[in-house]
């Protein structure tokens, strides 16, 4: 930028403590969660208007995910309130398969989403916002370590900070492709950010190139729902935050209907056009949401794949085909949705796309989520690799709260593999990094059955609470809620009943084995075809054929949920219990921060390489990263344990 | 994994028969694991390990804390860290000779908190704690990455390429069931696509017959290599003698009249149908007030404890019948000897023996001698014994492994009856899953996705 004498505009703007780049869904908790802890703040998006954009499906939650927004909340975070506001549909998925996989999933609408989001930033003290592209970052090194000291915005604004986030999402260096057409852009129409990858490279990160794609949307006018399935949501909605009583919301149902034999001819017939298929597209994408082509092509024997048409909004007619991501030319496009039992005369409003990006190897960075070689720099959110907007949320949580712990001088906030997915997400990212845009799945994590979404308060409120996101009063009523389910639990394994006549008949009626001697509460919960409701009936009843009197204490939905789960699986509750005391040994055993891996001889190249590259914090991070064998560890513990003699 | 943290046991005298066996336990917790198996005479309980000093020996009984029962009498060593040969805190535990024992013994301190040590786990420790110097470490080194890499390796390559390839498929199998599970969680909207779980859990019963017979198969390896031990038990001239010289005069392979440490077993070895068996004539099984006779009676109680088959030998003259053999749950053959004399006693023993196959023999008259070697045959037979079994775990720890998975997956296969949900279900085979992958060392959750991902088309 030059003034018509032709010298640098550069003017300082402000001064900050920590600057958040992007205003996405990582941005918008790393900021807020830095203003709440007291750390002046400054966010930039791009575009005011786009601020906690869903660029693509217009849902938040569903497997594994739910999990990460119930587990956000839980630590102080805020998308899951925002989701109660702005939910049109909300379903549990896997109601039938134990609590350890369920999850909500909630239809949002977009635009209050945005609202309601950009609200909550605008109100928030020690924050502020503002609109503009983050051009450079300039840094100093002082005694050997560099450190952030300014970010530059494109029009010569320079704002003075101590530390940055970067939350640049799927913007740097962004290229949407539509088929034969490409052009640099940002999602959903929005510009890119093309200078910020320059300052990265030339700080030493190394930046891998990822593509994710998106459906179109089309005007529901000129939708034929006659032969679609609706997808209604549940009769009771469950809120996704724990401070939410309960949620009343006009459900809006999605829609079911498939591809056809002729959709798939036709994309056929034109997939040397796709920009996939011909190699236009050098990124790589996610293989667990493949474009409607790439199913096609992968899966030649399938005459059919499922279509679902979500809403995107209670004031819209935009409609959101999930299953049909692409990025065929647009006429195909228009074809093959034309191809669709009840979208024959559809009217699209934003084609399908793929885009294309730049993200950072995540290995460099520390389980703070800090970069290792450039002090206060921070990365959240797709730039490290992920994809979904709950898996970016969660990790700008923990990078703004380790943000504003360190710069306090506090001591940095983990969790870890055993305590949450959040713990779970990062540690992959971390350690293993990966080679395509990674989604959160239940069977990444090794202790499912602990980390559930009913209990993601009992294992990150004190957390919370302890860096100072929990309030008083939400931490009293979380440690009332959990004080109740222990008082409940200890009833129920100290109360007793006997088989006397009418519990005799109500068990035979439940179609449970009666009892033949006493039992406990506990006994009777225990058993799979029993529930709570169940066993208080017993107790009733119990009680009444003695001639003694019953009187039910009402307790909490949520509580009572709590104390039906640790009774019924209290055995493999403990064991993944026992299976996590193994792994926290290990992770306990620290590697030194100035170890030399080419040092050690009898470690293997590869794994001399890969651990010189995650530097990892202990020896159980050390064993989980891909290229380390067992035989590398015990070379490792025999290396430190000659250091310690030294 | 198995790291430095955890305290380990293993049999440090070698496998075959002898006086004395030891077992050593070395890590943090190895006092408190000893304090709590250990007792003195006549069931005397208390913190005798906890309150011995260092480096001295104790005689008393390893006992088991959750059922009170005896396993055997023995001299207990504590050496505490860290004047030992791991430098860590020591136990050894010399007890009776007999294998049978030592691994009871054994698996009583697994239960009470350690694991099974890997090979040259105890000198890797030693080093690890400095014991051997730093110029002895390099070397050891190769050493000990041999053992766990190429142990590792050949003992996969040991199996055989058949059999190793049978393990393989069987874990290739189990991922797929896993997948299906997995897929059937994480895209629970494309239900209606997926394998039904009933066909889901038809791979898992078939995988687990398979597992089954390859742990039975160890089983076998070891009667090849060792030979199946018969015992015969019943009372002193019952014609136990008679019945060992008719048996081994039909087949007299190798003829070697072994005596045992005192006047109690004798052992032969014999071949039938080309498998090693060895049979073993116990002292005479009374209540006896002799001292030396109890301890007779005891060893005949230990051979039949380690015994395939158990034949038991009734006198018809002298109805008396041990209730205690014949409740063995182990194969046995009831012989019922002496029938050429006039007896009152046949129709009370035959409702006491009743519900048991019983061959009648007279052996001074060579009546029944064939019919009890058939009965033998048979067994081979049921048990699909044969020197030409191709498939054959000789591996302990492969065994191990495999059973452990089992475990798993039975349970799997029983929470699924009994209506329980998928996590718990998935918990289960995960378990299996991992244990099998220990043999190969694969990663389990990479395969799991990359199959989840080839053969599904999943997605938004």
């Amino acid at each position: 930028m030059v003034n018509r004498k032709g010298t640098k505009l550069r003017f300082i703007a402000g001064e900050y403590d920590v600057a958040v780049i992007g205003a996405g869904h990582a941005g918008c908790e790393a900021a807020l969660a830095c203003a709440k802890l007291g750390v002046k703040t400054v966010i930039f998006a791009m575009n005011l208007d786009s601020v906690a954009n869903m660029a693509c499906n217009p849902s938040i939650g569903g497997s594994a995910k739910g999990q990460l927004v119930r587990e956000i909340v839980a630590l102080g975070g805020v998308m899951a309130k925002i989701v109660d506001k702005s939910a049109i549909q909300i379903r549990m998925l896997n109601k039938g398969k134990g609590p350890a996989v369920q999850s909500l999933r909630a239809q949002i609408d977009r635009r209050k989403y945005q609202q309601e989001m950009k609200h909550v930033l605008e109100l928030q003290e020690n924050l502020d916002l503002k609109q503009a592209e983050i051009v450079d970052m300039e840094t100093v090194e002082e005694d050997g370590v560099r450190k952030v000291t300014h970010v530059v915005t494109h029009t010569g604004a320079v704002y003075k900070c101590k530390s940055a986030i970067v939350c640049t999402g799927t913007f740097l260096n962004g290229r949407i492709i539509i088929g034969d057409v490409s052009f640099q852009s940002g999602p959903d129409g929005l510009f890119p950010s093309i200078r910020l990858s320059d300052t990265l490279t030339n700080l030493g990160f190394k930046l891998i190139r990822l593509k994710t794609g998106t459906p179109a949307r089309v005007n529901r006018r000129s939708i034929d729902f006659s032969n679609m399935v609706p997808q209604p949501g549940d009769e009771e909605a469950v809120p996704f935050s724990f401070e939410t009583e309960e949620l009343e919301i006009d459900q809006i149902p999605c829609w079911l209907t498939h591809t056809n034999i002729k959709t798939k001819e036709i994309i056929l017939e034109n997939i040397h056009r796709s920009p996939m298929y011909n190699g236009s597209i050098e990124g790589i994408g996610p293989r667990y949401c493949p474009s409607l082509e790439d199913k096609m092509f992968r899966f030649s024997d399938k005459d059919r794949h499922q279509v679902f048409v979500e809403p995107m909004g209670a004031d819209t007619e935009e409609m959101y085909l999930q299953g049909m991501s692409s990025s065929l030319p647009e006429d195909v496009q228009i074809e093959f949705m034309r191809s669709v039992e009840g979208l024959e005369n559809v009217s699209v409003m934003r084609p399908a796309y793929a885009i294309e990006y730049d993200a950072i190897d995540a290995r460099v960075l520390k389980l703070t989520l800090e970069s290792r070689f450039v002090d206060g720099l921070y990365f959240a959110g797709q730039i490290n690799g992920s994809s979904g907007y709950e898996e970016a949320a969660a990790q700008g949580l923990v990078a703004g709260i380790n943000c504003a712990l360190k710069l306090q001088g506090k001591d940095p906030l983990f969790i870890d593999r055993s305590e949450a997915y959040i713990g779970v997400l990062i540690d992959d990212l971390v350690t293993r990094g990966t080679r395509e845009p990674y989604r959160m799945m239940t069977s990444a994590s090794e202790y499912r059955l602990l980390l559930r979404q009913d209990n993601a308060d009992e294992r990150l409120t004190e957390k919370g609470y302890k860096v100072g996101l929990i309030s008083e009063e939400r931490y009293a009523n979380f440690k009332e809620k959990y004080r109740l389910v222990k008082v409940e639990l200890d009833r129920l394994s100290k109360t007793h009943v006997s088989p006397t006549p009418s519990v005799i008949e109500y068990m035979e009626k439940i179609g449970s084995t009666p009892l033949k001697s006493g039992a406990s509460l506990e006994d009777l919960l225990k058993r799979p075809e029993v529930d709570y409701e169940d066993v208080l009936a017993i107790e009733e009843l119990n009680l009444k054929d003695k001639g003694l009197d019953y009187e039910r204490k009402y307790l909490p939905k949520s509580v009572i949920e709590q104390v039906c789960i640790n009774v019924k699986y209290s055995g493999y509750i403990k064991l993944q219990l026992q299976q996590v005391e193994q792994f926290k040994k290990l992770e306990k055993k620290l590697l030194p921060e100035d170890i030399d891996y080419d040092e050690i001889s009898n470690l293997s190249m590869e794994a001399r390489e890969k651990l010189s590259k995650v530097r990892p914090a202990s020896i159980g991070q050390a064993s989980r990263i891909l290229g380390v064998s067992p035989a590398d560890i015990t070379a490792l513990y025999i290396y430190l344990t000659r250091r310690k003699e030294k | 994994m198995n790291y430095v943290e955890d305290t380990i046991a293993a049999i440090s005298t070698p496998p075959g028969r002898g006086g004395i066996g030891i077992i050593r336990i070395s890590g943090k917790e190895s006092v408190a694991i000893a304090n709590r198996i250990f007792c003195m005479a006549y069931g005397r309980l208390g913190d005798f390990v906890l309150n011995m000093p260092t480096h001295t020996i104790k005689y008393g009984f390893i006992r088991d804390p959750e059922s009170g029962e005896i396993l055997d009498e023995c001299m207990l060593t504590r050496m505490d860290a860290p004047n030992t040969y791991t430098k860590e805190d020591v136990i050894e535990i010399n007890c009776h000779g007999s294998y049978a024992v030592l691994r009871r013994v054994l698996e009583l301190v697994f239960r009470m908190g350690a694991r099974s040590a890997e090979p040259g786990e105890f000198t890797k420790r030693a080093f690890l704690n400095g014991r051997i110097d730093l110029s002895e470490a390099e070397a050891v080194m190769d050493l000990i990455n041999s053992h766990t890499e190429e142990a590792r390796k050949a003992a996969i390559d040991q199996l055989g390429g058949r059999l190793s390839k049978q393990i393989e498929r069987i874990r290739q199998g189990l991922v797929s069931v896993l997948a299906e599970i997995e897929v059937n969680i994480d895209y629970p909207e494309y239900e209606s696509e997926l394998v039904t779980a009933d066909v889901t859990m038809k791979t898992l019963n078939s995988v687990i017959i398979e597992l089954e017979d390859l742990s039975k198969s160890y089983r076998q390896g070891r009667l090849i290599r060792e030979g199946l031990k018969i015992t015969i038990a019943g009372k002193p001239n019952v014609g136990k003698s008679s019945l060992m010289n008719a048996l081994t005069g039909y087949n007299r392979a190798i003829v070697s009249s072994i005596p045992g440490t005192t006047r109690d077993t004798i052992e032969e070895y014999i071949e039938i149908d080309g498998i090693p068996v060895i049979l073993t004539d116990t002292a005479g099984i009374r209540e006896t007030e002799d001292v030396i006779e109890q301890i007779g009676v005891k060893r005949a109680e230990e051979k039949i404890e380690e015994a395939d088959i158990v034949i038991y030998m009734i006198d018809s003259t002298e109805p008396d019948i041990e209730e205690k053999i014949l409740s063995i749950k182990k194969p046995l053959i009831v012989i019922l000897n002496k029938i050429d004399i006039e007896t009152n006693y046949l129709e009370e023993l035959g409702r006491k023996l009743k519900n048991y196959d019983v061959i009648e023999t007279s052996l001074t008259e060579d009546i029944g001698v064939k019919e009890v070697f058939d009965r033998i045959k048979k067994y081979f037979s049921e048990e699909k014994i044969g020197i030409n079994t191709e498939n054959i775990i000789t591996n302990a720890r492969h065994k191990t492994l495999i059973d452990t998975s089992l475990a798993s997956l039975k349970k799997a296969v029983e929470n699924y009856n009994t209506g329980m949900p998928l996590d718990i279900i998935a918990f289960d085979i995960w378990n299996g899953v991992n244990t099998l992958g220990e043999i190969t060392g694969a990663s389990v959750n990479e395969e799991v996705l990359n199959n989840i991902f080839s053969r599904f088309c999943l997605g938004k």
